[in-house]
């Protein structure tokens, strides 16, 4: 069988599964429940200043009849009293001293941020991590994002940090920021032993269409909280290549971001991650989750030939380029496979509305036809397609050629006027304007029954 | 040992009666709603009659504007709950559903239909009116899905409208023909008055239009006439013994069922004879009424049966039992049944023949007879240059539903012979059309 096991900057961890700091964590009951159940570390609800939080705090995006693809909250760090937190992580500790327990710190002055560091450490912490992200509540007083958003004070409270650490300090950054990479640099000119991204996101997930306020509704108003869950995830991803690819990072970096399954996880990890974390799949569907993810990471470097986590670790980032740098000789043009389409024409109207008007209707079928001059392989049927594998892309080019946009930049082979003709759409086809007008009225518009016209009353009011 | 126990409550009637569409809570229309696909140029909505908007009215109940949904739902059809639990949406909408390409379960569109339109029902939504008054007016005679959808749409014109009904309740065979598994009185009747409410026609009840003399009242009294009258009684046998006690005809039946519940008779053994969806009907219900067994008679075979896949299967379910390629000769007892006298029948070169020398007798004390309608023939005689055609129906415009009287038009089963709910919805309403285009030019 594979090893999961990780050693994260010196943090070693029975697999690379964490919960994040954050509600699962605000407890040893919870920490231990979790190891129990398989997790293989832990990140502590953050430790640091004392702190009231309000009632009502998180917030969900459902997508139809899916819950919470995005939650948000606007809780604050632990409110918890210190003492009880570090005696909790001793505990934790003793009971489980193979799995990994981080404790997550935000204080404000040099003497705070030393103190509470050496607690956590006298308290049996494997590591630490630095919240410079936390976008609500916490700013406003001069910490988390406000810090992380500030590469100059966020390197110089590392630099504090680091002098008294004696175990590996990770430094969890802020997505609000246009370049991750500044906050991830200042880490580590400062000193760290490692990064964690992303923190959540400046949100509002919805507004109450009966009270006129943002949720999560606080006594009729709402504040801006932090975004997570699965609909993040893209997002983590990008910032995290970011981070992996950059020459001056060089990094551990542990990726957190709508990590729900084993498939969420390994994607983190051929991004650059060296370990995941977890926290809105755990707030929604409990500690037990870890079984899945445990499993289908295993099953997934059996099939692959991985022994270790490192084998994979970053294994996509030579294949994430810049836009410049992509083949522009690759052809693939859309191919509906007759037999499986079910002729719900999802693919017409979003080719016909959303793209290149590249897929036709013929009479007496229900199966569309694509148009294959006009199709520019931009995937967008294949994507609404709802049957799998009914749309493929087909490559069209042989594969010899190859030519990217900054080779026809150094080789003077771009466009360069409004009317070049070696601009892209200049030969593509697109219908006159005007043959918009009513072409499908018969179709989209209602029903039958309805066709009928307006009728106006024409005829004099008697009686 | 029979399927069910004979019903002897209101409760145990509608334990055996269950509805086989219930209906859905907020969460499974949510969750149903979810799955639809919103198809461009759905075929769900090409294969109602009604030319229902589905996929619009399925993205409003999932965004939570079942109001909305149900609007869209009126705005084509006014039967819309009825027609959520009544049609045949097993071959229609949701037969039509792509996901049946897929394997995998098509969208349960009647229901979700039946989720808004009720809704909208129970909360008294104000979502049709009256028209500005035109100063014309419109008998209709039958408050039928034809005639009472007609009416609807007459006043949304701006007609006056009086419905004449010989019975006393609306809606026609929604409410005394179809079985009550698939809509409960109740349910029929709230729309009913929900309608009647919003678009304010008047219907009078008890109130058959039969003679010449009611006829020509109307004429001088109405601009125009729409004919809802449906169809008549169970089709006659013409076979010796059906005068018994005890032999009786679908239509009747299932009305004394839908009126009287478990107060309804029903033998211990039960021969239908028959093989429409009205056969099935009566099958089923004989078994859920207590009966121990139920015979399905039909002269062909089973796959010559005119009833749908789905409601045999569905009477199978409950216990009926199939006999085929058998026709009744004479229905045998002493004063009352006591048996079906059959005789083989065999296909040759595409014809029903009677087998010579293999007539039995299948003992029952009951026998329902669903071999079609009676056409109204009588009546549509009284009127004056009103043709009918081979089959009795009534000829009119395709289009308009205009009879060749021209102050006559007419839908539903008087016209087609015979259809669903809400085939008569969809034609009445073009009917409506029909009249106003006519009154319109004159």
């Amino acid at each position: 069988m594979p090893d999961l096991s990780i050693n994260f900057a010196g943090i070693k961890s029975p697999n690379p599964f964490w919960l994040a700091s954050a509600p699962p964590t605000n407890s040893g009951y919870q920490v231990m429940k979790a190891f129990d159940a398989g997790w293989g570390g832990a990140v502590w609800k953050t430790l640091g200043v004392p702190v009231v939080n309000v009632s009502s705090r998180y917030g969900s995006v459902n997508y139809r009849d899916k819950r919470m693809m995005g939650f948000n909250n606007i809780e604050l760090i632990s409110d918890r009293p210190l003492s009880d937190n570090l005696r909790e992580i001793e505990e934790v500790k003793k009971r489980f001293p193979n799995h990994a327990v981080i404790a997550s710190l935000m204080v404000q002055s040099r003497q705070e941020w030393h103190d509470i560091v050496r607690q956590s450490q006298e308290a049996g912490a494997d590591g630490i991590e630095l919240n410079f992200g936390c976008p609500h509540g916490m700013c406003e007083r001069g910490m988390g994002s406000a810090v992380g958003q500030e590469p100059e004070v966020l390197q110089t409270i590392v630099e504090w940090v680091m002098e008294v650490a004696k175990i590996p300090v990770i430094v969890k950054l802020t997505p609000n920021i246009s370049d991750i990479t500044e906050p991830a640099m200042a880490a580590r000119r400062g000193g760290a032993d490692a990064i964690s991204l992303i923190n959540t996101i400046q949100s509002i997930v919805g507004v109450d269409l009966d009270l006129f306020a943002p949720y999560p509704i606080v006594d009729g108003k709402g504040s801006n909280g932090g975004y997570c869950g699965p609909a993040v995830k893209p997002i983590a991803l990008n910032m995290l290549k970011n981070c992996a690819q950059h020459p001056d990072v060089r990094l551990p970096i542990s990726g957190i971001g709508g990590i729900e399954t084993w498939r969420d996880a390994v994607e983190h990890i051929l991004l650059g991650a060296s370990s995941v974390q977890v926290c809105t799949a755990a707030m929604h569907y409990g500690f037990g989750i870890i079984r899945e993810m445990t499993s289908g990471l295993e099953q997934y470097m059996v099939d692959k030939g991985f022994n270790t986590i490192y084998d994979f670790v970053g294994k996509a980032l030579p294949n994430v380029l810049h836009w410049e740098d992509l083949n522009m000789k690759y052809k693939v043009t859309a191919n509906i496979h007759e037999e499986k389409c079910i002729g719900c024409q999802l693919c017409y109207t979003a080719c016909e509305d959303g793209a290149h008007q590249a897929i036709k209707l013929n009479a007496g079928t229900r199966v569309p036809e694509i148009i294959e001059a006009n199709c520019v392989g931009c995937n967008l049927c294949s994507l609404v397609c709802p049957v799998e594998d009914c749309i493929t892309m087909d490559r069209k080019d042989d594969g010899t050629a190859h030519v990217t946009w900054k080779e026809r930049t150094e080789a003077n082979d771009i466009p360069t006027e409004f009317n070049d003709e070696k601009a892209g759409g200049r030969h593509h086809w697109v219908p006159e304007p005007a043959a918009a007008l009513g072409k499908e009225k018969h179709k989209t518009l209602p029903g039958k029954a309805r066709q009928f016209e307006k009728v106006t009353v024409t005829q004099e009011v008697t009686e | 040992m029979a399927e069910y126990s004979t019903p002897t409550s209101e409760q145990e009637f509608h334990a055996n009666f269950a509805q086989l569409k219930p209906r859905m809570n907020a969460s499974e229309a949510l969750f149903e709603s979810s799955r639809c696909l919103f198809c461009f140029d759905a075929p769900c909505i090409q294969a109602c009659p009604s030319g229902i908007d589905i996929p619009q009215f399925i993205r409003q109940i999932n965004s939570g504007n079942d109001t909305g949904a149900a609007r869209t739902i009126y705005e084509a059809n006014y039967f819309g709950n009825a027609c959520g639990k009544v049609c045949p949406t097993e071959v229609l909408c949701e037969g039509a559903c792509v996901y049946n390409l897929q394997d995998v379960k098509p969208i349960e569109i009647g229901r979700l239909q039946s989720f808004a339109t009720r809704k909208a029902i129970e909360e008294e939504k104000p979502l049709m009116q009256a028209g500005i008054p035109n100063g014309r007016k419109v008998a209709i005679v039958g408050a039928g899905p034809a005639g009472i959808s007609a009416a609807c749409e007459l006043r949304a014109l701006g007609y006056e409208v009086d419905v004449f009904e010989a019975k006393d309740q609306p809606s026609g065979l929604t409410v005394y023909g179809v079985a009550p598994y698939k809509i409960t009185n109740e349910e029929v009747l709230a729309e009913m008055a929900y309608l009647q409410k919003q678009f304010g026609y008047s219907v009078q009840y008890n109130s058959p239009i039969t003679s010449q003399a009611d006829l020509q009242a109307l004429e001088e009294g109405y601009d125009a006439i729409f004919l809802g009258i449906g169809l008549g009684r169970t089709n006659a046998l013409l076979l010796p013994g059906e005068e018994r006690e005890n032999c009786v005809g679908a239509v009747e039946f299932i009305e004394q069922l839908r009126m009287n519940h478990h107060a309804t008779t029903v033998g211990r053994k039960v021969i239908v004879l028959g093989g429409g969806n009205t056969a099935m009907d009566a099958a089923s219900e004989s078994s859920r009424l207590g009966a121990d067994s139920v015979i399905l008679a039909y002269r062909r075979g089973k796959e010559d049966m005119g009833a749908y896949e789905f409601e045999y299967d569905l009477a199978k379910g409950v216990g009926v039992k199939g006999l085929f390629n058998v026709a009744p000769v004479e229905i045998v007892g002493n004063g009352k049944v006591e048996g079906v006298k059959f005789i083989r029948t065999a296909l040759h070169e595409g014809q029903v023949q009677t087998v010579p020398g293999s007539e039995f007798v299948e003992p029952c004390d009951m026998v329902i007879k669903a071999t079609g309608q009676a056409k109204q023939t009588h009546f549509l005689s009284l009127i004056g240059g009103l043709k009918t055609d081979g089959k009795g129906r009534i000829v009119a415009d395709e289009r308009t539903g205009q009879t060749t009287n021209p102050q006559y038009f007419t839908s539903g089963d008087a016209r087609n012979g015979g259809a669903e709910v809400v085939n008569a919805a969809a034609e009445a309403k073009a009917a409506a059309r029909g009249i106003h285009e006519y009154l319109s030019r004159k």
